[in-house]
């Protein structure tokens, strides 16, 4: 049915006779994403709907000096060798993607001179190319032209494993042509209905061939401009201390017209969320500070100084609790949380259902993460066209309890339930961070009250993100009952994001825990949405698909949503930021401007 | 002495390779990875963490791992940072500036305030002023400087505006503008840094003083007819300098060890704040170069203090 519907509305907004506005609307309230809707457009025959620009000023330049606080602060300033986002936030100042995504996940042109659709042939109907038109006339900073073979190049030097870049997974499988000086074409093995992946966004953002030729593969880190880039971004590199200071100034050869606004810009790291928040927000003395997880009423007090304040982006960030399915306390093989084991109290699947009852997302929302959280039953929370509208959830100690009775588990002597003498007793783990802990304090009250005992644990971020398959506290071991983190959706589609739960992705000793599929959920059904949607090019259907997984894991309690986390920056007052949940926060930077 | 300097020198070198061992031992050891925040990223494949890791020689066992330091430090090769893909020396020497004109700033801040203070109100033992200093320094010493850092910045940042709590390496003036801002904006940080320095100081000081004033020599002095201002700057304070430059000597590794929070406090980007970044995204290279450093510091100040013993007193011969 929604397929059919679909398919009228795409017809609806081919003739003009529905706006391309009112569809995003239409398939956001069955759950689709922005991002989703234009690419299904773009599918469907009518070209993908380019980011509108809310750029006001008319001349270049004259702005004065931007000031960033970035507390972490870039370390390096090459795109394919960023380990963070930082990174990836300090390459984009100087280097630019084909095109980028705007707040509503609408493309936005950068160095492509169109959007590929199937109207104007860039986009393949069978889904498996895509090609690309480049900007004419495109110097980078040193005054080379930019051409199809820088493009190639960063598809070579990306996928050669010498190169150990970390965008090799973009690239890899991809195969990349030169059509001409200014066309690219890219070929992929199956069909691919997310196109927009290489070369968009800030992570993908494209390296001079001619100063980086010389250094692909096992050379890649002797490059000296990986410390400084030569791209062709509004701002030209002038100085880069690592973990302190990036600079740039203004680039007046830039290919977009009366940008950039800024003279100067400068991008200052170090310290803490907090202090930041207050330099940008209490103090003034810089214009927009990242990343601020700071608790929100401490923002609002610093918001009284009237300087500046916190703005918020959506994204598809969940903040999730991970059931585990295997038993962490029974060792097979040398091996904990091993597949061989079932997890003792999770394999009923009453006892799951218990506990996604007993998360009290609003208090949750209300006394931990305020304007910066919203309450979500999904795992999958964005792009809003592949959001489940078939899921609720619901806090009831009362339900959660009776649940349990229902299922045999009754309370011991202790208070503590049991059924065939074993005790209802979890591990709870998470990594160190405030939010975090008073999450694991909240639940842990109301799983008492319902006469279940949680024992809670932190491990140091830094170890519990880590892929050091010596430690037995890293996330994907999972040597615990339940844990609690992100992962953070870097692109507006779920595909990467859905695909790590499939059975053949299970955490093992054998695969030196590299497997993403750390509960180590293995169903059947949910590996057939997954592959149905991955060779869906029908938009509709392919969403649908993964609308479907996102109520598998919901049904089978595989993750207990907590929070659908939005990106909170701090922003002086008269500063314009173009900020989107599904970009870097410099991904936009072109179209930034202070107001009178 | 030059003979006497070498062999302090050479006998330095097993004492550096001990410290060295233990240091690398400890943070391998120490669990924590510099690709983690790759573990997280979608977009990331986990064996791009692996070769990484490998390609970084971080699976290497720790005895090979050390040898490889040792024989690449000898050659004057200080590592490779995981994190900026540069070398470490290279970052270490962009940041000593900013850490030197803090650390030095707030030396010689301390001194001033406490050889004055401490000289008069050992002059002068048991008086108002003499209780007051006293009073100011417990208080000074009792306050970490994470506290009074912060408490700097809500006054003089945050409630008044006059200074910027924010550190910028690079100020965009020239001249005495140029001159002005960066007296301007270290002059919290060195007060932090300089005051807890000058508050033990100042009570050392005064003790050094008191133990001096009553000896006979200087009741000698006095009773040639010397001025007072006369005894107590060349005959007191002279002998009394002895145990007060062993302290400040061998306080000045503590002093890069207070600098290493304040500077994390007013976004210094010098050799403290490197080494807290570098710890917390595990980039054991810098960790590593930048904690032997200071254990050369430590050695190296400890080597000073003899030398000036010498000099200060010519009694102490140096063989």
């Amino acid at each position: 049915m929604l397929d059919k519907e679909l398919r009228s509305m795409i017809g609806q907004v081919k003739d003009g006779r529905m706006d391309r506005r009112a569809f995003i609307q239409r398939l956001a309230a069955v759950g689709l994403t922005a991002p989703l809707a234009n690419q299904i457009l773009a599918l469907g025959g009518v070209a993908m709907a380019e980011g509108v620009s809310t750029y006001k000023p008319t001349k270049r330049g004259g702005g004065g000096a931007l000031k960033l606080l970035w507390w972490q602060g870039p370390t390096l300033l090459n795109p394919h060798f960023a380990t963070g986002t930082k990174d990836q936030d300090g390459s984009r100042l100087f280097y630019e993607p084909l095109a980028c995504w705007d707040p509503d996940g609408n493309m936005k042109l950068v160095l492509a001179a169109e959007i590929p659709s199937i109207q104007n042939g860039g986009l393949a109907a069978d889904g498996k190319s895509v090609t690309w038109k480049l900007k004419p006339g495109v110097k980078w900073h040193d005054g080379k032209p930019f051409t199809a073979d820088d493009v190639v190049f960063n598809w070579e030097y990306s996928k050669d494993p010498a190169t150990s870049a970390v965008t090799i997974a973009t690239y890899r499988d991809i195969v990349v042509e030169k059509v001409d000086d200014l066309t690219v074409r890219i070929l992929f093995n199956k069909p691919t209905p997310f196109w927009a992946d290489a070369f968009v966004g800030a992570p993908n953002s494209i390296i001079p061939k001619h100063l980086f030729a010389d250094y692909k593969g096992a050379k890649s880190r002797e490059a000296p401009n990986n410390l400084s880039p030569v791209g062709t971004g509004p701002y030209k590199f002038l100085e880069f201390k690592p973990g302190d200071i990036v600079r740039g100034e203004l680039n007046p050869d830039y290919h977009m017209p009366n940008r950039p606004y800024f003279d100067t810009l400068e991008m200052k790291g170090g310290g803490d969320a907090v202090s930041a928040a207050r330099a940008v927000i209490q103090t003034g003395e810089y214009d927009f500070g990242y990343n601020i997880q700071v608790e929100d009423d401490v923002l609002l007090r610093l918001e009284k100084g009237g300087k500046g304040k916190a703005i918020y982006a959506v994204g598809g960030d969940t903040e999730f609790i991970a059931l585990n399915f295997t038993d962490p306390n029974t060792e097979v093989d040398g091996e904990r949380s091993s597949m061989k084991t079932k997890h003792p109290l999770f394999s009923d699947p009453a006892v799951r259902k218990a506990l996604a009852l007993l998360v009290d997302r609003e208090a949750v929302k209300k006394v931990i993460y305020g304007r910066a959280g919203r309450t979500t039953a999904n795992f999958l929370n964005g792009p809003e066209k592949f959001v489940s509208k078939n899921t609720s959830w619901e806090f009831s100690i009362e339900k959660a309890s009776k649940m349990l009775d229902d299922a045999g588990w009754k309370p011991g002597a202790d208070g503590i339930r049991e059924k065939d003498g074993k005790k209802l007793k979890l591990l709870y783990q998470t990594s160190i961070n405030g939010p975090r802990q008073k999450t694991q304090a909240i639940v842990k009250q109301a799983c008492q009250k319902a006469g279940i005992d949680v024992e809670l644990k932190s491990v140091v971020a830094s170890v519990f993100f880590s892929s050091d398959a010596g430690n037995p506290d890293i996330y994907p071991k999972f040597y615990a009952d339940m844990e609690m983190f992100q992962i953070p959706m870097s692109q507006p589609d779920p595909s990467q994001h859905m695909r790590r739960y499939m059975s053949a992705n299970v955490a093992t000793k054998e695969n030196k825990w590299q497997g993403q599929n750390f509960p180590r959920y293995v169903n059947k059904e949910y590996d057939e949405a997954i592959l149905a949607a991955e060779g869906e090019m029908d938009p509709v259907k392919r969403a649908a698909f993964y609308i479907k997984a996102n109520d598998i894991l919901i049904a089978d309690t595989v993750f207990i949503p907590v929070q659908h986390r939005l990106k909170v920056e701090a922003a002086a007052n008269n500063l314009v930021c173009v900020i989107s949940g599904w970009a870097n926060e410099t991904d936009n930077l072109f179209d930034w401007y202070r107001e009178a | 002495m030059s003979q006497y300097v070498l062999r302090r020198l050479l006998i330095a070198i097993p004492s550096l390779l001990g410290i060295s061992l233990v240091l690398f031992v400890v943070l391998a050891l120490a669990p924590g990875d510099p690709f983690s925040e790759l573990a997280t990223n979608p977009n990331v494949p986990p064996e791009v963490a692996a070769a990484l890791r490998a390609k970084f020689g971080l699976d290497d066992p720790i005895y090979l791992r050390y040898l490889h330091w040792l024989s690449a430090m000898a050659h004057g090769d200080w590592g490779f940072s995981f994190v900026s893909r540069m070398n470490v020396d290279a970052l270490i020497l962009q940041r000593l500036p900013a850490t030197l004109y803090v650390i030095g700033s707030a030396q010689i801040l301390a001194l001033l305030i406490a050889i004055p203070v401490g000289v008069y109100a050992a002059t002068k033992p048991y008086s108002l002023f003499d209780q007051i200093a006293n009073v100011l320094a417990f208080v000074g010493f009792s306050l970490p400087t994470f506290f009074t850092g912060i408490l700097f910045i809500l006054i003089f940042s945050v409630t008044l505006d006059w200074l910027p709590f924010v550190y910028s390496s690079d100020i965009k003036a020239t001249g005495i503008r140029w001159v002005l801002e960066m007296i301007r904006q270290a002059i919290m940080p060195v007060a932090v840094l300089g005051l807890f320095q000058a508050a033990s100081m100042t009570r050392f000081v005064r003790s050094a003083m008191l133990d001096v004033i009553r000896l006979d020599y200087v009741t000698t002095a006095r009773a040639k007819g010397l001025g007072q201002a006369k005894v107590i700057v060349k005959h007191v304070m002279r002998n009394a300098m002895i145990p007060v430059v062993t302290l400040i000597a061998l306080q000045m590794p503590a002093v890069f060890g207070g600098a290493i929070v304040t500077e994390q406090i007013f976004r210094i980007p010098g050799i403290g704040s490197l080494l807290i970044s570098s710890i917390l995204s595990n980039d054991t290279p810098v960790v590593m170069a930048v904690t032997f450093v200071f254990a050369c510091l430590v050695v190296l100040f400890n080597l000073i203090a003899d030398v000036l013993y010498g000099w200060l007193d010519p009694r102490i011969s140096l063989r």
